[in-house]
């Protein structure tokens, strides 16, 4: 029977079943300070060792502030927590990447630059956005903490198997339609709750013609469709990424593993619980007004008046989104001041991201009255920006150049939105006080939020090229 | 974990979709390293007026328009809420704050899957009903000070006040564990054997299971 990547490689993992439950087997377990201090506790309080520190990783993320670390973390309560992931992961002999290794950044944007994230694989992360991993062709998913000290103690997880859904995007998306177009866009249409239960497969011509970076983008936000992981089949583009990084298979393991890998699209004919077809050849840049990232429109479009919707609940979500955010219904997008900007996390914070704001604000200043800052994924990101002198573009431009971490995204660390400030971002949740209590954010690509940058309101990037 | 058999109890209404966990508990109550004390700072930025974002917890002021400010809702041990609650962010960071505020069970026309899951990792009952039947109980629970459920997990039903009840789907693995408490850890490390066998296959078929030493590029 033909069967769907995401069928081979959950039958691939599976230790033992029963009554539909499956011990599923882990191959990479990533970890950060926010999600692990009480798993490693509860491992210590009960005697158990970590089953395979060599497939598992550690990193500070969430804390790390973004601004000058030489004197180390200044709030006492976010350095303890950094501090207890490098004891931990001493105790416990995994490879912790410290807050000044040069490799530091992101969990989702270093598990792919070092070759940890490969293709087939099953991978975890007490964090929502371990669905980014997907891009390479792997079965990758957020998990609580109590998962988190259940891989730690066993290298398994005991799932129920998930539906199967696939998004094809269809068309030829319109010149200077982003990756985070493409996946605003298909929440969109599904809704922030569309997913839930599923992985999503992304399929389609837009899908195959995306660099790694694009693809990591796109199923980044599968999750905020609410599926439980999104992915990409692995292709020639995929193994071009992988190959020569530090943690990739090399020789010829490397070429027995591209063999394997080769082997991992779905069949021809095989079928998903759920088919849903996304034309992108009619979109413009995408624009959230709201506080769910289904609550979105393009950049010419206007603030929808919420008595349009015909569905109670999502009337009464639109009412509560515009009284929150502060908008008026019939407000053309385009005519929305911003005075914040961030551009990073592990949706848009790699190098391409960059080149792409880069492009954008090159030769231009950042608006009066914005602030506006750049947040690389990663310390390597940071570094090769440098070395092509995007930093220079930027810093010339007005916007802040600023050392890697989650940053703004979630704000944990001292970057965050004073009350009632409203903020272009290219972070992948709007929801009510995320960035900041009051805060008021909309998602946008990288190219947008420069755009939004050296204008001080939505503008369509592509009329600044 | 405490096992969860039968809760007889107050029920409080959140009537809005969507609850997001950085609602549930923002960020800066994520900075801890203990699991226990966080009840204080559930729907924090809702509870409390002019919450302070530095996840201060002493001398605020709750306003009286949170619903669970409300004092005929002191003492809810169940959640009525709407749809995809739980949305958002893996914390489990939000269900320890339920729990810690007392709430066992939450029952809601749908769930986000992480926190889905991380409820039975805490002893928390979520409870899938469809709307119809939730948004019948938003009503009651609205026209009736007092308003309380009994869940019994045993016949998953939801029994009314009116002696009428409502059944709900539980996964039986799910279900057993939440009856008897049960440590997972302690009964995936009884499959050690099964765990080590599969290893050794995999390692075989594909050697690339393990990391290969940092090197090259």
């Amino acid at each position: 029977m033909p069967r769907t990547i995401i069928d081979k490689i959950w039958e691939n993992h599976v230790v033992t079943e029963e009554n539909g439950t499956a011990l599923l087997y882990i191959d990479r377990h990533l970890v950060h300070e926010v999600t692990s201090p009480q798993a490693f506790e509860g491992l210590r309080i009960a005697g158990r060792k970590v089953r395979r520190p060599e497939l598992t990783f550690a990193v500070p993320d969430h804390n790390v502030p973004t601004t000058d670390r030489s004197r180390g973390i200044a709030d006492p309560v976010s350095a303890l927590q950094v501090d207890t992931l490098a004891d931990n992961a001493r105790h416990f002999g995994v490879t912790h990447f410290a807050m000044n290794d040069p490799r530091q950044g992101i969990v989702h944007v270093i598990a792919p630059e070092q070759g940890i994230t490969l293709p087939g694989q099953t991978i975890v992360c007490g964090d929502s956005h371990t669905a980014t991993h997907g891009a390479f062709g792997s079965l990758a998913f957020g998990i609580g903490t109590s998962e988190v000290e259940h891989v730690l103690a066993t290298q398994t997880l005991a799932q129920s198997r998930p539906r199967t859904m696939e998004i094809r995007l269809v068309g030829q998306p319109p010149r200077g339609i982003t990756p985070k177009d493409l996946i605003l866009a298909v929440i969109g249409q599904i809704g922030a709750a569309g997913g839930t239960g599923y992985v999503i497969e992304f399929t389609g011509d837009p899908v195959r013609a995306l660099s790694m970076e694009g693809r990591m983008t796109l199923c980044n936000m599968a999750i905020e469709a609410g599926a439980r992981a999104g992915l990409v089949a692995p292709d020639a583009t995929t193994f071009a990424y992988i190959k020569g990084r530090p943690y990739a298979p090399k020789g010829e393991t490397w070429e027995k593993a591209v063999a394997a890998w080769k082997e991992l699209p779905s069949d021809p004919g095989a079928t998903y619980d759920k088919t849903v077809l996304v034309d992108v050849s009619a979109l413009s840049p995408q624009v959230t007004w709201g506080t769910n990232p289904g609550q979105v429109v393009g950049v010419d479009g206007r603030v929808p008046d919420p008595e349009s919707f015909s569905d109670a609940v999502v009337r009464d979500s639109a009412r509560k989104a515009l009284a929150y955010m502060g908008l008026t219904p019939g407000t053309p997008l385009a005519e929305i001041p911003v005075t914040r900007i961030f551009i990073g996390s592990c949706t848009n914070g790699r190098i391409e991201d960059l080149r792409a704001a880069a492009r954008v604000a090159k030769g231009r200043k950042v608006a009066p009255g914005v602030s506006a800052m750049v947040v690389p994924g990663s310390g390597l990101v940071r570094t090769q920006a440098e070395q092509e002198g995007l930093h220079t573009i930027f810093l010339e431009a007005g916007f802040e150049w600023r050392e890697p971490g989650c940053s703004m995204c979630l704000g944990m660390n001292p970057d965050q939105l004073a009350p009632f400030e409203r903020c272009a971002s290219t972070s992948n949740r709007n929801f009510e006080g995320r960035q900041g209590k009051n805060g008021r954010t909309h998602l946008v690509s990288p190219e947008m939020a420069a755009a939004a940058a050296v204008s001080g309101r939505f503008v369509d990037h592509r009329t600044l090229a | 974990m405490d096992a969860f058999v039968t809760l007889d109890a107050l029920a409080a209404p959140l009537d809005r979709a969507n609850v997001d966990t950085d609602a549930i508990i923002p960020k800066q109550f994520l900075k801890t390293i203990r699991r226990t004390g966080l009840g204080v700072a559930l729907f924090y930025d809702w509870r409390y007026k002019d919450a302070p974002s530095d996840g201060r917890t002493e001398g605020l002021v709750p306003d009286p328009s949170f619903v669970l400010n409300d004092p005929r809702y002191k003492g809810a041990r169940i959640l009525l809420a709407r749809e995809n609650f739980g949305c958002g962010s893996s914390r489990e960071h939000a269900p320890w704050a339920l729990l810690d505020y007392g709430f066992r069970a939450i029952v809601a026309p749908s769930f986000a899957d992480i926190f889905y899951n991380n409820c039975f990792k805490n002893g928390i009952l979520p409870v899938v009903l469809p709307a119809d039947h939730v948004d019948r109980l938003f009503r009651e629970v609205a026209a009736t000070p007092g308003y309380r459920l009994t869940i019994d997990l045993p016949s998953q039903k939801v029994l009314l006040p009116s002696k009428e009840s409502f059944s709900f789907s539980i996964d039986p693995v799910r279900k057993n564990h939440l009856l008897e408490g049960l440590d997972e850890i302690g009964l995936a490390e009884k499959k050690a054997p099964l765990i080590e066998a599969y290893e050794k296959r995999r390692q075989e078929r594909e050697p690339w299971l393990v990391p290969a030493a940092p090197g090259g590029r």
